[in-house]
């Protein structure tokens, strides 16, 4: 069998297991199911491994059912797999594996639909990752999402829950057909579906108005998915009433893959004929919008979730900032980030899990000081939160200080400003809670919402997964611990920086994507891997961020003791935090309208510098 | 071919998202997503049309020579169909659960999650 053969295994033994366990699971034991499920997520990890060690030296490519193309054109649908997404696809069925893990104990009184719909997630996931194909990318991303909906509401007693799960749905299929508009545009035109064939021909191609549009509405889906304001709104919703091991599918892979889409069909499709600098300056406007409201919104929540989620938004305006300078050592840096952000927020949604099963409910002023004893979650908490505030050696303070380097470098000097100010915004938010939760420091919070009655979220009302268990069982532990160890493996390792620049200069190289697509020609590398690794400047700036998050967590601990006149001069701030609070309104037809206004401003950033 | 479908295509996108914008009831919602989903079938039978072409299935009636539309925008439209009767399904029964936990269906009074 060649390597090649194993990514529709990939795909396709996911789905196969999750019927099994669908058909079996009332006359399976538990105990089966769990393993079931943990090895066949686990085995498709081992797959993924073997991918990223054989494109490492040549990309692998399958045309499905043989369909090989004749003379650059084909029916046929292309599985193409670079370092950057055998990588990814490696992190999703790594992080999935992890997620059953913590399930073994976690979700106590689920059934074997639960674990059904983890495998089809993952099925969707590396379908999604691995496809060379526009309309094949619509049809995983559609099979992702239905099984994410379904996971987001599955506890349907939950009124948030329900409420929850259904804007993510209504938000994200929208998105996702708004992307099947601009395929259908591009298909009108060119008569090809597959990425390489569109970008053979696109490269030959002037930019009119009919790719833009259809570049603009392709995205848009993968933009929605990858939470990018104004496309956000759905995701702190969905990832507050999630299960814990859920979010950690969400928040550590599902948002990326959004931010994957959309770099993935630019490089190969479009890169060729919409402009660089154009691109560039939309994604970044975009990329710093997200980072700044992420965080301010993060600081701002109590609810332990949605504070993360709040955070993971900020990251992936970061993130997409990285992309965004369109060459090696931000895609390399961007990467990095990534898995590095992975392991840590991963770990912390598991820890907040943990939380929601020994004390029953996950609002920061309700837990305040009642987790005290808990020594070894306690150490994990703040070990994941300084390494989400860039604590090296992370792989996450690695990916932000090549990432926020790459940025400055392409002409953008205030960039590592504003990366450090959210690390040290969101990476605070988290200590504080955490300070408080295991500390008990500060002075005791309010109990009822001081943002007025009904304008907040406090996770006061959410419901424990699992009956309360009398310690923490060790599958969770150890699902924490091998995520953590992974973050710091991706700063660790002597490699690693190395492999990412390589993956970045693969992932970069469309030329050679498109022409060993098509003709199974033997691409070589045309440009020297970019240097990625760690500098003495970089990790002063990542124990800067870290310095300024114990400032900001304790700010926000004793805001309350400071002077009058200091509190006074923050009054400024006030009515725009109370209009960015309003705005979140958990409300289906707003969200939807805030959509087509980020169309229509992604339209004019790309289209009006045309004219 | 008329520009006509085209139109007709992005007006019930349009149309089916203002749907959800102003909707007073999920389940309303929910079908205004169907039918900005409709404008996608309309839009890919559209660009697959051709006057006079026969159906894409060759047989003793339909030599291999003859025109035929594009068969794969209409392989297309028929994921499109199926993924979009999964995705409303699962939509309308979240609905629906919706309604029973908060006791209305209508989004500007849901309070549960804000902020």
């Amino acid at each position: 069998m060649t390597t090649g053969q194993l990514m529709p295994l990939m795909i396709a033994i996911p789905i196969v297991m999750a019927c099994l366990i669908l058909a079996a699971g009332s006359y399976l034991p538990r105990v089966v199911t769990d393993i079931l499920a943990t090895a066949t997520a686990a085995g498709v990890a081992g797959m993924a491994a073997a991918l990223l060690i054989h494109s490492g030296h040549s990309r692998v490519v399958t045309w499905l059912g043989g369909w090989r193309p004749a003379r650059g054109v084909s029916v046929g649908i292309p599985l193409v797999a670079d370092p950057l997404n055998a990588g990814l696809a490696l992190l999703v069925a790594g992080l999935v594996s992890c997620a059953l893990l913590y399930s073994w104990k976690y979700m106590e009184s689920v059934s074997g639909r639960f674990f059904a719909l983890m495998l089809l997630f993952l099925a969707g996931m590396e379908g999604f990752t691995l496809s060379g194909d526009v309309f094949d990318m619509f049809v995983f991303f559609e099979l992702m999402g239905a099984a994410a909906y379904a996971l987001t509401g599955m506890k349907i007693e939950d009124k948030t829950a329900v409420q929850g799960g259904l804007i993510f749905g209504v938000v994200n299929s929208l998105g996702a057909y708004i992307s099947l508009f601009g395929v259908g545009i591009l298909y009108s035109r060119f008569g090809q579906l597959g990425l390489p064939q569109l970008g053979a021909m696109l490269r030959q191609h002037r930019p009119d108005a009919l790719v833009i549009v259809a570049f603009v509405l392709i995205i848009t889906g993968f933009l929605v998915k990858a939470a990018m304001v104004p496309f956000h709104f759905w995701l702190a919703d969905a990832h507050a009433v999630a299960p814990a091991p859920v979010c950690v599918l969400f928040s550590g892979v599902m948002v990326e893959l959004g931010l994957y889409g959309a770099a993935r069909v630019y490089w190969v499709a479009f890169g060729g004929t919409i402009p660089h600098a154009d691109v560039t300056r939309a994604f970044i406007v975009f990329g710093a919008l997200t980072a700044a409201v992420g965080a301010v919104m993060c600081f701002l929540q109590r609810h332990l979730k949605r504070l993360l989620a709040y955070s993971t938004i900020s990251h992936v305006g970061l993130f997409m900032m990285g992309f965004a300078v369109l060459d090696d050592d931000g895609t390399a840096g961007a990467a990095l980030y990534v898995v590095g952000h992975a392991g840590v927020k991963s770990a912390l949604f598991l820890l907040t899990g943990i939380l929601l099963n020994r004390y029953g409910n996950v609002d920061e002023h309700r837990l305040y000081g009642r987790a005290r004893g808990d020594r070894l979650t306690a150490c994990l908490y703040f070990a994941a939160a300084l390494g989400l505030a860039g604590l090296p050696p992370f792989g996450l303070a690695l990916g932000k200080s090549v990432t926020e380097d790459a940025v400055a470098v392409a002409g953008y000097g205030w960039a590592p400003v504003l990366f450090i100010a959210v690390s040290a915004v969101t990476g605070g938010a988290v200590l504080r809670a955490g300070l408080r939760v295991f500390g008990g420091l500060g002075p005791r919070p309010a109990l009822e919402s001081t943002a007025g009655a009904g304008e907040e979220s406090t996770g006061g009302e959410e419901k424990p997964e699992t009956g309360g268990l009398p310690r923490t069982p060790v599958t969770m532990l150890l699902a924490i611990g091998i995520l953590l160890a992974g973050s710091l493996a991706a700063g660790l390792l002597p490699d690693a920086g190395q492999a990412f620049a390589h993956a970045a200069q693969r992932f970069t190289d469309a030329a050679g994507y498109i022409s060993q697509a098509l003709s199974h020609a033997g691409a070589a590398p045309p440009r020297p891997d970019p240097a990625v690794a760690w500098t003495g400047e970089g990790i002063g700036l990542d124990f800067l961020s870290v310095a300024l998050a114990l400032g900001v967590a304790f700010l926000g601990l004793y805001a309350r003791r400071l002077p009058a006149a200091l509190r006074r001069s923050a009054a400024p701030a006030r009515p725009v935090i109370a209009v960015l609070r309003q705005v979140h309104s958990g409300h289906i037809g707003d969200y939807v309208a805030w959509l087509f206004t980020g169309i229509a401003s992604l339209t004019a950033l790309l289209g009006l510098p045309l004219l | 071919m008329s520009v006509y479908p085209y139109f007709v295509a992005a007006w019930l996108m349009l149309v089916g998202g203002y749907g959800i914008v102003r909707s007073r009831n999920l389940v309303h919602a929910v079908v205004s997503l169907s039918v900005a989903q409709a404008g996608t079938y309309v839009l890919l039978l559209a660009v697959g049309y051709q006057r006079g072409a026969l159906a894409p299935v060759f047989g003793s009636t339909t030599k291999p020579n003859k025109h035929v539309v594009d068969p794969v925008v209409q392989a297309m439209t028929l994921t499109d169909i199926v993924v979009s009767a999964t995705v409303t399904a699962l939509l309308l029964a979240l609905a629906v659960q919706v309604n029973k936990r908060q006791g209305t269906p209508d989004p500007d009074e849901l309070q549960a999650l804000k902020g």
